[in-house]
C-alpha cells in the first residue's frame, strides 16, 4: 500500500486513496479545507480549488515535484509522494487567493443569512482568508428564487460547487436541476423554474456549503447558534430516519441529516450516506415524532466554536516561523502533538 | 518560395471538389496507405516525422497516438478539433474552406492508424458555412466509396461526421469538446483520466487539430524521415501562420519552420513589412494567450541571436524574454498601438469565455477585465497595476483547464514588458485622452 507524507506526517493508505482522504485519515489541521468535494457524491470535487496542496515529490519512482498546485480531492496518492499543505507558505498564499476569489462576488450578508454559524465559507474565510477585500466593483446580483415550496435559492451566495447538481443527478430521479449560463454569469437553476418535486430534494440544502440553498420552513426563525442540536431517529419507510433536531426551548425549529466532522452527511455501515427524505425534514417537527439518541457534539463551526480559530492561528504562525528560520526543503520537526487540534 | 505541403495546391481552382482534388493526386496517398501499410506502421511514420500538435500545445503527435488505450472490444475515436477560436488564429478556417478533401484524407489515414471506425470533425458554430463545405465534401467522399464501408475496396470501414458546436471558445479545450460532442454542457473535464484512456463516451479517443491531421497526408506521401528533414530540428515540417495586425499583407501563410521572425514580418513573400512604413512595437506570436513580446525581443532573443519561427526559438528565454509558437496566430502591432487597450480586448474575451467551473478563472477573469478597463479609462492607480499582477499569479496554475493560464499570461506579459505604458495611463490620464486610439470611448 502506498505511503504518503503530508506536512511531514507519514501515513500508509489503501491504493487509490486521494491526498485529501489520506489527510483526513491523519486528521487535525493539516486537512485541506473543501468546498465542493463531497465523499458520497460521485464525480464531486475539483471545482473550487480550496483544497489545493503542493506536491514536492510526485512518487518514489518519479520524485520530480508536480509543477502546479493540485486539487487534493481529485489527486490520487502515489507511493513515496511528499505533500505540503499548511507547512508551505506558498500553498497558504495560493489558497488565500482562492478564498479571495470565492468571496469576490459574495454578498457577505451573513447577518441575514440562515447559514451563518454553520457556513463553510465563513469557516474558510476565518481560517484562510484576509480580513479586507481588494474588490471595488459592484458585485454580481441575482434575485432569490423558490425551488418548490420548501427550498429557497439565493444565487448571490452560491459558489458553484456543483454539489446540489450531483445530488439532483444521483439521488433524486428525473433531474431538472443544473447549471445554466457560463462563467461569472453561471447559475444554478431548475428547468424552466420547475420545482424539484421529489422525496429527496431537501438534501440539496444539506450539501450546500453556503447559504445558497436554505430550508424555507426554518427561514429567519432563529440563528443557528441559539438552537440546540440533538440526534434523533424515527421509523421511516423512505429513508434511514436518522436526523438531527435543532431545538429552541421545547420547539423543533429544523430537521437536518446528521453530519460528520467534515460537514458531510454521515455514512452508515455500508458506507452510504444517510440522506433523509422530505417527510422527515419538513413535516416532522414535533418532539413526539422522534426518539432522541442524545446531544450532538459540534466541533468545528465558525460561530459555534470560535476558539478553534484562535488555536489554529497560533499553530500556523508557529509553522511559518519555523519555516522562515530554515532554508527551504529542510524538514520541519513539529513537536509531538503540535498538530493535534485538542492541544491548544 | 518556401516549401509548401498543405497549401501546395492552393492555387488550383475548385480544389475543394472531389474530382479536381483527385486529378491532382488526391486520395492516392490514402489508397497506398490502406493497401500497403499496417496501422502500426502509419503510427511509426508519424512518430518518425517529428510532427507536433498544431492546436497550441505542440505535443508530439506520434507519441500521443501511441498512448491510445486499446482494450479489446471497445470502440476508439478520432476527433478533429476544428473549434478554432483563439483570437488571432484563422488558419484552420482557410484550410477547411479550400482543402476539405485534404482533411478527409488525413482523417481516414489517422483513423486507420488508430483503429477508429467512427470519427468526428467538431467545428465551431460561427463556421457554419465552412461546415457546409465539409459536409458536401464528406457526401462526395461517401458517394465515391472513400468513406463508409469497404473504403476504396480495402475492407476498412469509417464513418465520418461533421458536428457543429454552438460557438464557445472553451469547447476547443479537448475535454470540453468531448462533453459538447456528447451533447452536454461544454465544461472541461477534470483530468486524469485523459482522453487517450477515457474520451468520447468513455472510450479511448485522440483529439487533434485540423492542421495536425492534414499534415499526416504529406508525411505518408514523403515518409516520416523525409518530412522530418523539412523545418529545423525538433520543429519539423511546415506551419500555417495566421498573420494579422498592422502589416501590409495579412493572411494565412505556410512557412517552413526555421525562417527568421524578421524575414516573416518584413519579406514580400509573407507579411510585407509594417503598414505605412511605421515602426514595429510588439508581436503576439501564437494567438492571444501567448505572451506579447516587444519588437527587440521578438526579432532577437535575449542573447542577441535572431529569433526563428520554431517552437524552440520562440520559446527561448521562457516567459521572461520569450513566448510560444501556440496556434500560430501572429498579431503584429505598430508603434501607435496601445498595449493596454489591446490587453483589455483580450481580457474581455477570456472573461466572456470562462466556463465558470473553477473559482480562480470564473472570478479572476472578470476582475482583471474590470481593472484594466478602469486603467484604460484613466481612473487607475499604481496599486492597480500591482493588483493585476497579483491576480494573474493567483489564477495561473490553479485552474482545471488551461483557459486560466491563457487569461493570465497576456496580462503578465503586458505588465512585464510594457509597465511604463500602464503607468502612463495612471499618472497622466489627460495626456492619453489626446491620442485617439489611447482612449477607448473615442473610437
Ligand atoms: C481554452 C482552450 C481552447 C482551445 N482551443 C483549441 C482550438 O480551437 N483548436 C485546437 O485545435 N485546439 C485547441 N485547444 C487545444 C486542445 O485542447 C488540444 O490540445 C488540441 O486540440 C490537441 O490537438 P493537437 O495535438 O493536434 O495540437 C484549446 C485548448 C484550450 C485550453
Ligand atoms: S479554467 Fe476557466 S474555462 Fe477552464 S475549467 Fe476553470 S472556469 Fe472553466
Ligand atoms: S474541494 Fe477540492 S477542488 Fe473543491
Amino acid at each position: 500500500m502506498p505511503i504518503v507524507t503530508i506536512d511531514d506526517i507519514k501515513i500508509e493508505v489503501p491504493e487509490g486513496t486521494s491526498i485529501l482522504q489520506a489527510a483526513r485519515m491523519i486528521g487535525g489541521d493539516i486537512v485541506p479545507p473543501t468546498m465542493c468535494y463531497y465523499s458520497s457524491l460521485k464525480t464531486s470535487g475539483g471545482y473550487c480549488r480550496t483544497c489545493i496542496v503542493k506536491v514536492e515529490q510526485g512518487s518514489a519512482k518519479d520524485p520530480r515535484p508536480i509543477p502546479k498546485p493540485v486539487a487534493s480531492c481529485r489527486t490520487t496518492v502515489m507511493d513515496g509522494m511528499v505533500v505540503r499543505n499548511i507547512t508551505s507558505p506558498e500553498n497558504l498564499e495560493a489558497r488565500a487567493g482562492v478564498v479571495e476569489f470565492l468571496l469576490l462576488n459574495h454578498p457577505l450578508d451573513c447577518p441575514v443569512c440562515d447559514q451563518a454559524g454553520e457556513c463553510h465559507l465563513q469557516d474558510l474565510s476565518y481560517e484562510n482568508g484576509k480580513s479586507e477585500t481588494r474588490y471595488e466593483f459592484p458585485r454580481r446580483e441575482f434575485d432569490p428564487i423558490d425551488i418548490g415550496d420548501k427550498i429557497k435559492l439565493h444565487m448571490n451566495r452560491c459558489i458553484l460547487c456543483y454539489r446540489c447538481v450531483k445530488v439532483a443527478d444521483q439521488i433524486t430521479d428525473g433531474r431538472c436541476h443544473g447549471v445554466i449560463n457560463r462563467g461569472e454569469a453561471a447559475e444554478i437553476s431548475t428547468y424552466i423554474e420547475q420545482a424539484i418535486d421529489n422525496d429527496f430534494s431537501g438534501n440539496v440544502i444539506d450539501v450546500c456549503p453556503v447559504g445558497a440553498l436554505t430550508d424555507k420552513t426554518f427561514r429567519f426563525k432563529s440563528r443557528v447558534w441559539y438552537t440546540k442540536p440533538l440526534d434523533a431517529h424515527r421509523d421511516c419507510k423512505k429513508c434511514s430516519g436518522k436526523v438531527r433536531l435543532w431545538y429552541q426551548g421545547e420547539e423543533v425549529l429544523r430537521v437536518t441529516a446528521r453530519k460528520d466532522e467534515w460537514g458531510e452527511v454521515e455514512k452508515n455501515e455500508a458506507g452510504n450516506a444517510d440522506w433523509i427524505c422530505n417527510e422527515c425534514r419538513f413535516d416532522k417537527k414535533e418532539a413526539k415524532d422522534w426518539t432522541i439518541d442524545g446531544p450532538t457534539k459540534v466541533d468545528r463551526h465558525s460561530v459555534i466554536s470560535a476558539n478553534h480559530y484562535e488555536g489554529l492561528k497560533m499553530i500556523k504562525a508557529d509553522t511559518l516561523r519555523m519555516m522562515g528560520a530554515k532554508p527551504h526543503g529542510i524538514k520541519v520537526e513539529l513537536g509531538e502533538g503540535a498538530l493535534d487540534p485538542n492541544n491548544k | 518560395m518556401g516549401k509548401k505541403l498543405l497549401l501546395k495546391n492552393d492555387h488550383i481552382p475548385y480544389i475543394h471538389k472531389l474530382s479536381v482534388y483527385r486529378e491532382h493526386g488526391g486520395y492516392s496517398v490514402l489508397e497506398k496507405t490502406l493497401k500497403t501499410m499496417t496501422p502500426d506502421a502509419v503510427v511509426e511514420e508519424v512518430k518518425k516525422s517529428g510532427l507536433r500538435g498544431r492546436g497550441g500545445a505542440g505535443f508530439p503527435t506520434g507519441l500521443k497516438w501511441s498512448f491510445l488505450a486499446k482494450p479489446e472490444g471497445v470502440a476508439r475515436y478520432l476527433v478533429c478539433n476544428a473549434d478554432e477560436s483563439e483570437p488571432g488564429t484563422f488558419k484552420d478556417r482557410y484550410l477547411m474552406e479550400r482543402h476539405p478533401h485534404l482533411l478527409i484524407e488525413g482523417m481516414i489515414a489517422a483513423s486507420f492508424a488508430l483503429g477508429a471506425n467512427t470519427s468526428y470533425i467538431y467545428i465551431r458554430g460561427e463556421y457554419f458555412y465552412v461546415a457546409r463545405i465539409l459536409e458536401q465534401a464528406v457526401a462526395e467522399a461517401y458517394e465515391a466509396g472513400i468513406l463508409g464501408q469497404n473504403i476504396l475496396g480495402t475492407g476498412y470501414n469509417l464513418d465520418l461526421h461533421v458536428q457543429i458546436g454552438a460557438g464557445a471558445y472553451i469547447c476547443g479545450e479537448e475535454t470540453a469538446l468531448l462533453e459538447s460532442l456528447e451533447g452536454k454542457r461544454g465544461n472541461p473535464r477534470i483530468k486524469p483520466p485523459f482522453p487517450a484512456i477515457e474520451g468520447l463516451y468513455g472510450c479511448p479517443t485522440v483529439v487533434n487539430n485540423v492542421e495536425t491531421i492534414m499534415a499526416v497526408v504529406p508525411i505518408l506521401e514523403l515518409s516520416g524521415d523525409e518530412y522530418a528533414k523539412i523545418g529545423l530540428g525538433k520543429s519539423a515540417g511546415t506551419k500555417l501562420i495566421s498573420a494579422s495586425g498592422h502589416i501590409n499583407n495579412p493572411g494565412v501563410y505556410e512557412i517552413e519552420m526555421g525562417i527568421t521572425v524578421e524575414d516573416f514580418i518584413y519579406s514580400q513573400e509573407y507579411c510585407g513589412g509594417i503598414k505605412g512604413g511605421r515602426k514595429l512595437k510588439a508581436v503576439v506570436a501564437g494567438g492571444s494567450s501567448v505572451p506579447i513580446l516587444p519588437a527587440d525581443l521578438i526579432l532577437k532573443t535575449a542573447n542577441g541571436e535572431p529569433r526563428l519561427m520554431t517552437y524552440e526559438s520562440l520559446g527561448e528565454g521562457g516567459f521572461i524574454s520569450g513566448t510560444m509558437m501556440g496556434s500560430g496566430g501572429f498579431i503584429v502591432m505598430d508603434e501607435d498601438t496601445s498595449i493596454v487597450k489591446n490587453l483589455y480586448t483580450f481580457a474581455r474575451f477570456y472573461h466572456h469565455e470562462s466556463c465558470g467551473q473553477c473559482s480562480p478563472c470564473r472570478e479572476g477573469t472578470g476582475w482583471m477585465e474590470k481593472i484594466i478597463g478602469k486603467i484604460l479609462d484613466g481612473h487607475g492607480t499604481l496599486q492597480d497595476i500591482d493588483l493585476l499582477w497579483d491576480i494573474q499569479s493567483k489564477i495561473e496554475g490553479k485552474t482545471i483547464c488551461p483557459l486560466g493560464e491563457a487569461a493570465a499570461w497576456p496580462v503578465a506579459a503586458a505588465i512585464r514588458h510594457f509597465r511604463s505604458e500602464f503607468e502612463e495611463y495612471v499618472t497622466k490620464p489627460d495626456s492619453i485622452k489626446d491620442i485617439k486610439h489611447y482612449y477607448r470611448l473615442q473610437n
